[in-house]
């Protein structure tokens, strides 16, 4: 593995805010750090954590938040869930994958963006819900979504103003 | 660092007493998950830049929510000489000339405003505790939600914070403390409804050490957002009764359990945290008392079994987030093999009021068996979605037509679907069912963690019960094998009704896979996960008979349908 890969890995294991150390909470760390896992740190948080391989696949393969292929430049979550299905989910959702060009969860062919279906984002009052790299917006139509899909495809990563 | 805390308390009131009652202002922007998903951000850091630019004495600071979501982003503004007052909806081009009238010229923008704390001069604007969502509450877990700064250890200490546990730490024995809470009556609110004094006392109970207590804020239940609120809010109520429930019990650690990619209550926990072990209020020997005591927050990622008390642990030790077997009980072979407890947010955020108030207190507040109140979440078809606590003993339907305005699309509510995706949905002309932990599971539907979701008349109750089954089975851990195939076969079979290609078998089918998964199944999860469906057939069966019979009728069903493709395997 490149060296500066692991040192991002090795910092990113060491500077946990919690101390109980788990397979899991470095797992989250190495998420944060490179926005998913990157299959050759696997065996470094096996070390880390005094386990095995096999436990670390085994805690990856179960959280559905992790991944082991690089996402897109940004994340868009479409909420799933009963309050937002209510309200227009289904609907939302189409826009948004219709305007990216999938059928599907997934990664546009330009790399721009991730798609991913969120059980819930917490913030059910005010459904539907999608949030773009973590941020929440909610009261989504259809159209809306499409011009947030705009925005992500057309601004360069750091400009991201959805707002506007 | 010993605390003090006449001298905490001291510090606290004075600067408390400087931002209500000084010369300058203070802006308060409701920006928990709801309100920053209707753009709180973007309205705080508008009022930043005016008020920099202007030169204007004022501290704008972003607190959780005062409930009232359906009119976030809101903004709460106590100025000298004019009552506090609430403005709705506001959207950052609206800042300005809130400041210009409400800061400078000190005239309310009528138009904007929601409602005002207490009296005005002319009694010509709306009473904030007047409002339909506003008036039938007694908020004592989100008594300071909307009014302090979340994980700020002085406003919480100026608001009768840490008053609960000083007095306990100086003047009652752990077995004083069970015992208040056991004659309060109250009861688990994460959806068991167990005697939470009963469940202190098994851990009190336990020989082994050291003891952990952990706080369930995983929370995956589509339509509940109360515990993130509370964390989002006013997470110093939650992490002072933790603090009691650990000297109640004998447990020397908390963890408060949270799932990763909810920024905003994590964050503000884990401010909560700092501020209390700054001012010694978490650490070794709390208030003189010999009581040490420590909390973190541990993460966990997606996975909706990880909220399940066995699985939880699983999780907080770092593994798949698989339930255990039971016996040996978590109060005897807990996290890391140790005595263990765990509790839900809402129920330990009740904990520093009932011992301030006395037991007799909470448990004169309810219904029946139901002490205290009910803190929910009111979402989908209603005019006023947001969070609200009541007491418990009300209608279902003072719940939806008064305090949630009723409809919000002029179609009649046509069903309710509470208690998370394992409760159940309750048809409209049951709304005479009393908000209580038996009545509600009595008529179908469980009072769960709190969420309640109303559909009107467009929803089609085969396409709900379609979405709730795939989130059962996309969230199934797959440890059981009737809840792994089970949740997998009850899809196929609404899918297939779904797509018109039901057959008349298929409902007799679905109670068939359904005993089996509740006989079969480890925990609630595969125990509880044909709820949904028997819920529905309970109250629309003729809804699912006339999709099979009648393919072709147009019955609402969602032409488009889309589900994750990522599994656990």
């Amino acid at each position: 593995m490149p060296q500066r890969v692991r040192e991002k890995v090795d910092l990113a294991l060491r500077s946990q805010r919690q101390h109980t150390i788990t397979v899991l909470s470095c797992l989250l760390a190495v998420q944060d750090a490179f926005g998913y896992i990157p299959k050759l740190c696997i065996d470094q948080v096996a070390k880390f954590t005094g386990s095995t391989v096999n436990d670390v696949w085994g805690v990856i393969s179960f959280y559905t938040n992790f991944s082991v292929n690089p996402p897109g430049e940004h994340i868009l979550e479409v909420c799933w869930g009963t309050s937002c299905h209510i309200l227009g989910a289904m609907d939302i959702a189409k826009s948004v994958l219709e305007e990216i060009g999938l059928d599907n969860e997934g990664t546009s062919s330009d790399g721009r963006v991730t798609v991913r279906f969120n059980t819930c984002l917490g913030a059910c009052a005010n459904a539907p819900v999608v949030s773009v790299d973590h941020k929440l917006e909610g009261r989504m139509t259809p159209d809306q979504a499409k011009v947030i899909v705009g925005a992500i495809k057309n601004i360069v990563a750091e400009d991201l103003d959805i707002e506007s | 660092m010993r605390a003090d805390f006449k001298e905490l308390k001291m510090k606290a009131d004075s600067l408390w007493d400087r931002l209500i009652g000084g010369q300058g202002h203070w802006i308060r922007i409701g920006s928990d998950l709801s309100g920053q998903s209707a753009g709180s951000e973007g309205v705080a850091s508008r009022f930043e830049q005016e008020i920099g630019q202007r030169n204007l004495k004022a501290i704008v600071t972003e607190v959780g929510t005062l409930g009232l979501c359906f009119a976030e982003p809101l903004v709460d503004i106590v100025s000298p000489n004019m009552p506090r007052t609430v403005y709705g909806n506001v959207k950052p081009e609206d800042v300005p000339s809130i400041i210009d009238s409400h800061l400078i010229k000190g005239v309310l923008l009528k138009e904007m405003v929601v409602g005002v704390f207490g009296q005005n001069e002319n009694n010509d604007l709306p009473d904030i505790f007047q409002h339909p969502m506003m008036k039938d509450q007694l908020r004592i877990a989100l008594r300071n939600a909307g009014h302090v700064e979340p994980g700020n250890v002085n406003h919480y200490l100026a608001n009768d914070g840490y008053a609960a546990l000083h007095k306990v730490l100086k003047t009652m024995t752990p077995e004083e403390v069970c015992e208040e809470i056991l004659e309060s009556g109250l009861r688990g609110r994460g959806g068991a409804a167990f005697p939470t004094g009963t469940k202190w006392k098994f851990l009190a109970g336990a020989k082994s050490s050291p003891k952990y207590v952990l706080v369930n804020c995983e929370e995956g239940d589509p339509g509940a957002f109360n515990d993130k609120t509370i964390l989002d809010s006013d997470p110093h109520s939650l992490l002072e009764g933790l603090i009691i429930c650990g000297y109640a019990t004998g447990a020397t650690k908390g963890y408060i359990f949270i799932r990763h990619g909810h920024d905003s209550p994590i964050n503000r926990s884990w401010r909560a945290i700092d501020e209390a072990y700054e001012v010694g209020i978490l650490g070794t020997d709390i208030f003189g008392s010999g009581f040490d005591f420590d909390v973190e927050v541990s993460l966990t990622g997606d996975s909706y079994v990880a909220g399940e008390e066995t699985a939880l642990m699983e999780s907080i030790e770092g593994k798949r987030a698989l339930p255990r077997y039971r016996p040996p009980f978590p109060a005897q072979f807990g996290l890391f093999g140790k005595p263990t407890n765990i509790n839900n947010v809402k129920t330990l955020s009740y904990v520093p009021q009932i011992m301030l108030n006395g037991g007799k207190w909470f448990s004169d507040i309810g219904y029946g068996k139901s002490k205290g109140t009910a803190i929910l979440c009111l979402s989908g078809h209603l005019k006023y979605t947001g969070l609200v606590e009541v007491p418990f003993g009300l209608t279902l339907r003072h719940l939806i037509d008064d305090i949630g305005g009723g409809s919000s699309t002029g179609n009649p509510i046509k069903l309710l679907q509470t208690g998370g995706p394992l409760g159940g949905v309750i048809s409209s002309d049951r709304l005479d069912v009393i908000l209580d932990f038996e009545a509600m599971s009595e008529a179908g539907a469980i009072l769960g963690s709190g969420g309640i979701v109303a559909a009107d008349s467009d929803i089609s109750v085969v396409d709900l019960t379609r979405s709730i089954i795939a989130f059962c089975q996309y969230e199934s851990c797959g440890k059981c094998f009737p809840c792994r195939s089970g949740m997998s076969h009850l899809l196929e079979i609404l899918e297939r009704i779904c797509v018109g290609e039901g057959s008349s078998q298929d409902i007799e089918l679905m109670r068939s896979v359904g005993t089996n998964m509740q006989a079969g199944s480890l925990c609630g999860h595969g125990q509880l996960g044909f709820n949904p469906v028997s819920s529905a057939l309970q109250y629309f069966g003729a809804e699912f008979e006339d999709m099979i019979s009648d393919p072709n009728r147009d019955n609402g069903r969602n032409a488009t349908w889309y589900s994750p493709l990522r599994t656990r395997r």
